[in-house]
């Protein structure tokens, strides 16, 4: 059967020369980056080689680059180490209502521990407002956090604009990047971020490995305690394969950045006109203005997006949806609550999101699909245009 | 999909007595589209023998609730009212081979439904069944004391 991948937000597939350079570091040049002998520097020279890629990527220094096993250990590392180390200046952490359950779960977790969190609300495109950062912020704050790119609608932050906000006040400023990396431009230097939080396998890099951006001179703690790697600021043994892969998925991505928006951008605005000229009450969420070039997430009304997937996955298209029955706490997407959609809406909500080895037969496909699937589970629902909800 | 088994898949890939009967006996409604589940049901029913004689649902919802529909739309048919009025989730998830635990309490409205649709015809025709005894079609929260956690 035809298979279609349409959830590149929820991973992507390492691409052949990510995997060409990784294979060696796993049997042949497997040493200890740590040990001083030729073997172990020849891992320790593939991970210096990585950190320069994926620090050139994001127009960092070199030494401002730190290796983690994920995104959510970045994100994880931002709130405990920042809190951490600026306690004595305070106890007030703010970040978004749409951020990724990395930052929202580590706030909970630390607002049981005496830290109060602001989450400052989005407009109906998915935007936060700088008046609002700007009206959160007190004499305590220690941190901002506030994602770069949304995963669920794809908006993009003005991150440059609330960093700025942020350090009038003398506040630490973090973004959550993992979805902006190698899908918007990002330089952190003209962004001006203290903190940035990376996953390689958003970027056709492998599962496993993360990186997080540290501004020199951010007062930030550790999070991981042992050896010394990453300049004594991470501990464990390198992932030395892992990390070899991020560096060239990293380099790939730069690039390709100008080519992987133009063309993944123009796929998903013909997938958006061909979903609108064949199927009827359809409403796309978020806004066409500042976005995940790929990311398409339509609302199909009177129906329910698990009932969808489903279907989908049945013609071989993987997709993903902010259905509450599709979570396992069947909770409707936060994200998109935040953006004001009605619960209804967002039970019918699915996430496409388009990549690199996307073609236009694959979309076309979909479309097909998805027309007969929606007028099927509309035949069967309970509600409809004339019913009304 | 590996999380239904290959009944419920079939029930919902497949769904039996799609629809909305005209001039229906019964109809009975459940759920909202706010919570995620929503089912009607109409059936028709022999006035001199109570037997069901067809029924027919819509829902809107997930897979389980699609499954579940359609199984308990099959279950009543032929079935006199009082019969139908003792048909539990329970026995429609049974009859499914089991539902993830987690879409137990949410997605399995028939119960409910088939009362509703029950309920008006009873109340149409001016009949009473031991079944429907203090049963409000306009509870939001029906206990379902006698549906497990794990099936």
């Amino acid at each position: 059967m035809r298979q279609v991948y349409l959830d590149y937000s929820a991973t992507t597939p390492v691409k052949k020369e990510v995997l060409d350079e990784m294979l060696p570091y796993f049997s042949e040049k497997f040493g200890n980056p740590s040990s001083l002998y030729d073997l172990g520097q020849e891992a320790a020279a593939g991970v210096a080689q990585a950190r320069g890629r994926v620090a050139h990527l994001i127009n960092a220094n070199t030494n401002e680059v730190f290796f983690t096993s994920c995104g959510s250990e970045a994100d994880n590392w931002a709130f405990f180490g920042v809190t951490d180390a600026q306690s004595a200046k305070g106890k007030h952490v703010i970040t978004t209502a749409i951020e990724h359950h990395a930052i929202l779960h580590s706030g909970e977790y630390l607002s049981k521990r005496g830290i109060e969190v602001t989450y400052l609300p989005v407009d109906h495109e998915g935007r936060v407002h700088p008046e609002d950062l700007e009206k959160a912020i007190r004499p305590d704050t220690v941190l901002v956090s506030v994602m770069l790119v949304n995963n669920e609608v794809g908006t993009v932050q003005p991150i440059k604009e609330l960093a700025a906000i942020a350090h009038k006040h003398g506040i630490t400023f973090h973004s959550d990047a993992v979805q902006g990396l190698g899908n918007v431009p990002i330089d952190v230097k003209d962004l001006g971020v203290d903190l940035m939080s990376f996953s390689s396998h958003k970027i056709y890099g492998p599962k496993g490995v993360g990186a997080m951006y540290m501004k020199k001179g951010t007062k930030i703690s550790n999070y991981l305690h042992g050896g010394a790697q990453e300049s004594a600021r991470r501990a464990g043994t390198e992932n030395t394969a892992g990390i070899v892969g991020f560096g060239k998925a990293a380099e790939l991505a730069e690039q390709n950045l100008e080519s992987h928006i133009k063309n993944v951008s123009s796929l998903r605005d013909y997938f958006i006109e061909q979903v609108k000229k064949n199927i009827p009450d359809v409403i796309v969420n978020g806004t066409m203005d500042g976005r995940h070039p790929g990311n398409a997430n339509i609302t199909f009304k009177y129906i329910e997006g698990e009932s969808i997937l489903i279907l989908l996955n049945e013609k071989g298209i993987y997709i993903s949806t902010g259905s509450a029955c599709s979570s396992k706490s069947l909770a409707p997407s936060h994200v998109l609550t935040a953006l004001g959609i009605p619960v209804e809406m967002i039970h019918g909500s699915i996430r496409f999101t388009v990549g690199d080895f996307t073609t236009k037969e694959d979309l076309d496909y979909t479309v097909e699909c998805l027309t007969d699937i929606v007028k099927h589970l509309r035949e069967i629902s309970s509600v409809n245009a004339e019913k009304g909800w | 999909m590996a999380m239904y088994n290959d009944k419920v898949m079939d029930y919902f890939l497949h769904p039996h007595n799609v629809g909305e009967i005209e001039n229906a006996d019964g109809t009975g409604v459940y759920g909202s589209p706010v919570c995620g589940d929503m089912m009607q049901i109409t059936i028709s029913v022999d006035k001199d023998t109570d037997v069901i004689t067809d029924a027919k649902f819509k829902t809107f919802g997930c897979g389980s609730a699609i499954a579940s529909s359609s199984m308990a739309t099959d279950m009543i048919i032929g079935k006199t009212v009082e019969e139908a009025l003792n048909v539990s989730n329970k026995q429609i998830i049974e009859e499914l081979g089991g539902l993830p635990a987690i879409k137990i309490h949410c997605s399995v409205l028939a119960d409910h439904a088939i009362k509703s649709a029950i309920y008006d015809y009873a109340k149409k025709n001016n009949k009473t069944y031991a079944g429907l005894e203090g049963f409000d079609p306009d509870a939001d929260d029906e206990e379902q004391e006698d549906t497990p956690e794990h099936i």
